[in-house]
């Protein structure tokens, strides 16, 4: 196995574990730490149902942002949206036989990179024109577009520009899957590639120390998860009681 | 127009976002609390300890582990922007610092330097700092900028509420002897007299039996304003503000017409003579917990079957999302009603059911419109369905007035700005940041006034009335265009046996109130 190969491989391992022991740490954290009062952004759904769909609203739609920021909605939207389906398209690169569903989609779905792109720097010029948006900006604001920007550019140019050995890095992952060194086959030491896969793993290492928290976040976030019912049922939580005796 | 050692915002016809300008308002801090007893009965220490830095992280260490809100919040903001442009303290300043993500970065730079791998390591990448004496102040100036009016939540796509965070800075400056004169000193006010004025109950007794004499030369009928009386049905429990000041009297006087036609019986407590909790603007749960105790108390010392609140919008947020959390259970109160109710849930009740006899031609040389309160708005509900807390005080207020009008849509509803001296900073010492983070609200006000010929704003909260009253100057209008809504119930409402001068018509409504 060639250095490259050996290199990634281990890359990948750290960088999942990374990502799922830091994920999970973090979405325990949140989950333990109690949410004492009753304090979602009202009017607010009255039942567990109600807050679910909302949840769906905001998870999907990004409701809230709309209400708030038309610009950042279209371009966050489409980033988000177009990021997803990409995510989907890239499961035919880990799975034998492939789903037929991704199959199907994939051939229409790669254009959606470019869509992504374009999300991204109608974020990233947001960041830059806008005065109040720029003052609040930290290197790590941009760094984080510039990461995702270079994983959508770099992607995009493998599969439009520049096609890489594909069946050979997909036999690489499924063998880093299956735990099997034996006949791992070398990763083609494709620049664009190395490129791609360098940055995806980086990203993962960063998700769980970054803002990127946002994502488990969003469920745990009281003003958007409670039900509007502290006349109905008392809400108390363990610390609160202990002042109670 | 009052005089102001500052420049008062020109109001426009469209609202425009400003520019930015750092450090327009780095001035602006509230007094200290500087004496022991405005700190010490709170349950904080009298000065600034020694190790207050180290403290501080402590403390914050603390409120992460016991606030949810907290910790996500912090975590998961990804400076969008989308709050930028939705404080009325940016609006109004154009000090960056008081847009939202800005004003929660005073703390999630230092939250990232000591609780964060990324701030611990690389402090410069993520804008993470330690905390110095310039951070200490900077939270002292900025975090009593933000009236916790929760305007930013809505527009948020985390939900993250700067309230929160602003409650969690003042929380940690207190507890390292660093706190605000103004709420501090109220909040000992009553815990050793009962309200946040200070008014012992000999004055409340008074005030309350100069009320019944006014109603009495008004109407010519004994409407009875109850101070303490056991076995009441009812105990109403409403900001201090409404026993002396304009306009809030006048909704008090409201609110006891309407029990009197209801024909039940209702009582206010001299332990409990205060609606207000200044303890959520300091954003102690201890403290908010004792104050809300007292109305426990008060409720099981009067056997009293029911709990009323009173026109006010922060009080109505810790009745209605809190008092069960802080003093429940209420299983000792009348199970077929909600505990506590908002005095227009009750109002609006009676309406419906006809038991008011209402000429709303009284209030004909009004037109008005309705100023949702922030924390009533974004923070509670009224009646059974979400919304309700828009839909039942405009109820009421067309039930009782012929003319109203709203103002532009992205400035009522849950959409509504603040008044501007919300979360405790309704004090002399933020006359600047009062006047200038009123601006949006009375952009919207003059427009209707232009447009509809707007005479008139209704309000339901103590701080938003006398804040109006106190700002309305400085824009050129008139200090007393501020009503409470129980104002105009009251200028309405044709009490059973009232000489009204002209009896003709509507002698068949409800006789049988009693």
């Amino acid at each position: 196995m060639s250095f490259l190969t050996v290199a990634f491989a281990a890359l990948f391992y750290a960088a999942t574990l990374l990502l799922v022991v830091g994920l999970a740490r973090r979405i325990r954290l949140y989950w333990k730490t109690p949410a004492p009062l009753k304090i979602p952004t009202t009017p607010a759904p009255t039942t567990t149902g109600g807050v679910v769909l909302r949840m769906f609203r905001e998870v999907v739609f990004f409701e809230s942002l709309f209400k708030g920021a038309k610009w950042t909605w279209l371009f966050g939207w489409i980033f988000h949206m177009a990021l997803f389906a990409v995510l989907f398209r890239h499961l035919r690169y880990f799975q034998e036989p492939v789903w037929g569903i991704v199959a199907w989609t994939s051939p229409l779905i790669k254009y959606l990179a470019f869509a992504m792109i374009i999300g991204l720097l109608g974020l990233l010029g947001r960041r830059i024109f806008v005065d109040r948006v720029r003052y609040i900006s930290a290197p790590s604001d941009y760094l984080m577009l510039f990461l995702l920007l270079g994983i959508g550019v770099s992607g995009a140019l493998t599969t439009f520009v520049a096609h890489t050995d594909v069946v050979a890095v997909k036999s690489f992952f499924r063998h880093l899957m299956t735990f099997n060194f034996a006949t791992m086959p070398n990763l083609p030491s494709d620049p664009l590639m190395i490129v791609h896969l360098g940055l995806v793993a980086l990203l993962m290492i960063v998700f769980p120390i970054s803002k990127l928290l946002h994502v488990p976040g969003v469920f745990f976030s009281p003003t958007r998860n409670q039900v509007d019912n502290p006349r109905e049922q008392r809400h108390i939580v363990e610390w609160a009681r202990k002042l109670e005796q | 127009m009052a005089k102001a050692e500052f420049e008062i915002p020109e109001l426009k016809e469209y609202p425009e976002i400003p520019p930015i300008q750092p450090g327009s308002m780095a001035h602006s801090k509230p007094f200290v609390a500087k004496n022991p007893d405005f700190m010490e009965p709170l349950g904080y220490p009298a000065e600034l300890v020694d190790n207050w830095q180290e403290k501080a992280i402590e403390h914050m260490g603390d409120l992460l582990g016991k606030y949810r809100s907290l910790q996500v919040f912090l975590d998961a903001c990804v400076k969008c922007g989308a709050c930028t442009d939705k404080c009325h303290y940016y609006l109004g300043t154009q000090d960056p610092k008081n847009m939202p993500v800005a004003r929660q970065d005073l703390l999630r730079k230092v939250y990232r330097r000591y609780f964060t791998f990324a701030g611990k390591y690389f402090p410069k990448l993520v804008g993470a700092t330690d905390l110095t004496q310039e951070v200490l102040e900077d939270w002292y100036s900025y975090f009593h900028q933000c009236s916790q009016c929760r305007r930013c939540s809505v527009f948020c796509p985390y939900g993250i509420d700067t309230a929160e965070i602003s409650m969690a800075a003042r929380e940690i400056m207190d507890r390292i002897g660093l706190g605000q004169k103004y709420c501090n000193e109220i909040i000992g006010k009553v815990f050793k007299v009962g309200n946040n004025l200070g008014l012992p109950e000999p004055a409340l007794a008074d005030t309350l039996e100069g009320l019944e004499e006014d109603v009495l030369d008004d109407t010519g009928v004994e409407v009875k304003y109850p101070l303490d009386q056991k076995g009441a049905e009812i105990l109403l429990v409403t900001p201090s503000a409404d026993f002396f000041a304009e306009p809030h009297v006048d909704g008090l006087i409201g609110y006891g017409k309407v029990f009197h036609e209801a024909g039940v019986s209702w009582t206010l407590s001299s332990k409990a003579s205060e609606a207000a909790n200044f303890g959520m603007f300091i954003g102690s749960y201890e403290n908010m917990r004792r104050i809300s105790l007292r109305i426990r108390e008060a409720a099981l010392e009067l056997g009293v079957k029911r709990i009323i609140f009173g026109e006010c919008g922060h009080a109505w947020r810790v009745a209605y999302s809190f008092l069960n959390t802080l003093a429940g259970p209420f299983d000792f109160l009348d199970p077929n009603y909600p505990v506590p109710q908002h005095i227009l849930e009750f109002t609006w009740g009676e309406i419906q059911k006809g038991t008011l006899k209402l000429d709303k031609s009284a209030n004909d040389h009004m037109v008005v419109t309705f100023h949702d309160s922030c924390n009533v708005a974004r923070a509670t509900r009224m009646g059974d369905e979400p919304g309700g807390q828009f839909t039942i005080p405009r109820n009421v207020i067309k039930a009782v007035c012929n003319n109203f009008v709203d103002m532009d849509p992205d400035t009522i509803h849950e959409k509504t700005f603040c008044c501007g001296g919300g979360g405790g900073l309704l004090t002399d010492d933020l006359m600047e940041l009062r006047v200038k983070g009123a601006k949006p609200r009375m952009e919207a006000l003059k427009n209707v006034i232009e447009e509809h010929g707007v005479t008139n704003m209704a309000a339901i909260c103590a701080i938003c009335k006398s804040q109006f009253t106190k700002v309305l100057p400085y824009y050129g209008m008139g200090m007393d265009m501020i009503v409470s809504v129980h104002q105009l119930v009251s200028e309405a409402i044709v009490l059973t046996g009232q000489d009204t001068g002209d009896d003709d018509e509507q002698e068949d409504s409800t006789e049988d109130a009693a």
